[in-house]
């Protein structure tokens, strides 16, 4: 397998674009990452997209030629898209495929591609389409809805860890301070811990402040083999590192409720596949769909102890400038989720970080970096890690 | 949302009845046609489980899934039976009465309807003991 570099990256504006269209997004992001890696179409191979719901959100399918077609690569050039679709991990799942495309030689150049345009529904489709993601037969057909899973989990955690509510609000008042500084996010305003608190129960015990959004946006990286990436710029960030893993779709089918399984599995494959620990890690993009989820996190990929996520958070271990700043974007939470763009732009904001180009929201000499995208309440999980050196 | 006409048809629904694997001794709901363990090698039977559990996890759901609207607050549980598989579930009860731990058995309800007109649909929830 060959080494591959990720050698442009743009992430669209995240949040309620009304007067964009799905196609106006995709191809935003797209071209912005092509320029970026002063990339032109006739070098591109092949592209990658990860989507969702495109069918439901926007009643369009067959994605990965309306992006081919829309970015000018279809006609005359015939270059092959691929629609990738892992839920909320799809995002994730596209990047890892179009790096499997470059490092198995098939492909040089590579352009890896998440979007979704959610807004265009009413907030109870929107859910409806989301809660297609947990297992339609045994959860949503008894009422569960995707805060409602994730309020189990932290339910338990709270149970049996001592975990508190003022901990969960913790990380969205961390990551809206981080989205404060980051030009892109949907959520440019900090809160505290007393707002999160208060606003409206959605599936006790989270409140609406620890969810993640309702969020349009696009995010594309372009892809290279290691050996060239100079050619095409001077900041090449090396992939050391893709993996994935399944569990089962249920939530109460899990081994523990409290752990994400697919999580620890791919982080474990990535750890091994790079020769790093966690205690190497600069920067860390994670899941947090819920600040419950976040909390996980930190444990599933071994940045605290099992039950200590909270804890951990509490410490400001987390915030840039803690001991391991993560979601500096404002993660899914302040920068926004449109389910099939969130493990692209992941990758972006880890690739700018690893540049040293994240102004306000930058990591001090960071040189390796992580990304972590979760589809469903765990069903599917993606770890990539990035590096500044090959 | 459109509930699959096959709803009405799978008994397992109404009855709670899933699998048994004879190879390793494991119990499934829902069922399944392999067995996780054995995969292959696995021998399932149908099972018919005796309904008691208790509350692994549970929350309030305040903003409901489309279809469910008319209910909430709803309590939404997972419970594990006492044969050891668990599922998710409506949890019949008032709030103070539901914690980790406590123990259920199953009661035949509504689940919903598929719009004003739209098919009734039941299957099992849960209720303290
Ligand atoms: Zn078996």
């Amino acid at each position: 397998m060959r080494d591959v570099a990720i050698i442009g990256v743009k992430t669209t504006k995240f949040g309620e674009m009304w007067d964009r269209s799905f196609r106006d997004i995709v191809v935003e992001a797209g071209v912005g990452a092509l320029e970026d890696a002063m990339v032109y179409g006739e070098s591109i191979d092949s592209i990658f997209v990860g989507n969702m719901s495109g069918g439901q959100f926007v009643e369009q399918e067959h994605i990965g030629a309306l992006i081919a077609d829309y970015s000018g690569l279809a006609g005359e050039l015939h270059v092959p898209s691929t629609r990738v679709e892992a839920a909320c991990a799809s995002g994730g799942l596209a990047l890892r495929q179009g790096i499997l495309a470059v490092a198995s030689g098939h492909n040089d150049i590579v352009v890896a591609a998440g979007v979704e345009k959610m807004t265009d529904v009413s907030s109870s489709s929107a859910s409806t389409a989301l809660a297609a993601a947990a297992d339609r037969e045994w959860e949503g057909m008894m009422g569960a809805t995707f805060p409602g899973l994730y309020a189990m989990i932290a339910r338990l955690h709270m149970h049996r860890y001592g975990t508190t509510s003022e901990q969960l609000a913790q990380v969205a008042v961390k990551n809206h301070e981080n989205g404060s500084m980051n030009p892109i996010a949907q959520y440019r305003s900090k809160i505290s811990v007393e707002q999160v608190l208060k606003s409206v129960m959605v599936a006790d015990p989270l409140h609406i402040f620890d969810c993640s959004p309702i969020t349009d946006g696009a995010a594309a990286v372009v892809l290279a083999p290691a050996d060239v990436a100079h050619e095409y710029t001077d900041t090449p960030i090396y992939v050391k590192a893709t993996a994935q893993a399944s569990d089962t779709i249920a939530l109460h089918d899990r081994r523990d409720l409290t752990t994400l399984d697919a999580t620890v599995s791919a982080a474990n494959r990535a750890y091994d596949m790079a020769g790093v620990g966690p205690k190497d890690i600069d920067v860390v993009e994670v899941h947090d769909c819920f600040t419950i989820a976040e909390i996980c996190a930190i444990e599933d990929l071994g940045f605290a102890e099992k039950g200590q996520g909270g804890k951990f958070t509490e410490e400001g271990q987390t915030a840039i400038g803690g001991s391991i700043p993560i979601n500096t974007s404002g993660g899914l939470k302040a920068c926004g989720h449109p389910v099939g763009a969130t493990g692209v732009k992941q990758a972006a904001e880890i690739v700018t970080q690893l540049r040293g180009e994240a102004g306000k929201r930058q990591v001090d000499g960071a040189e390796i970096g992580m990304t972590h995208n979760v589809g469903g309440s765990g069903a599917t999980a993606l770890v990539h890690i990035l590096s500044r050196d090959r | 949302m459109s509930v699959p006409r096959f709803w009405r048809q799978q008994v397992q629904r109404y009855n709670l009845i899933g699998t048994h694997c004879e190879s390793c001794n494991e119990y499934y709901y829902p069922p399944r046609n392999t067995c996780p363990f054995c995969r292959r090698g696995g021998e399932l039977e149908p099972y018919k489980f005796k309904g008691d559990g208790e509350i692994v996890s549970y929350t309030i759901i305040h903003t409901a899934a489309e279809g469910f609207e008319h209910q909430t607050p709803y309590v939404l549980g997972i419970v594990k039976l006492d044969e050891g598989p668990r599922l998710t579930s409506q949890i019949v009860a008032e709030i103070d009465e539901v914690d980790i731990g406590t123990r259920v058995r199953p009661v035949f309800r509504k689940l919903g309807e598929s719009g004003e007109n739209g098919m009734i649909y039941y299957g099992t929830k849960f209720t303290p003991v």
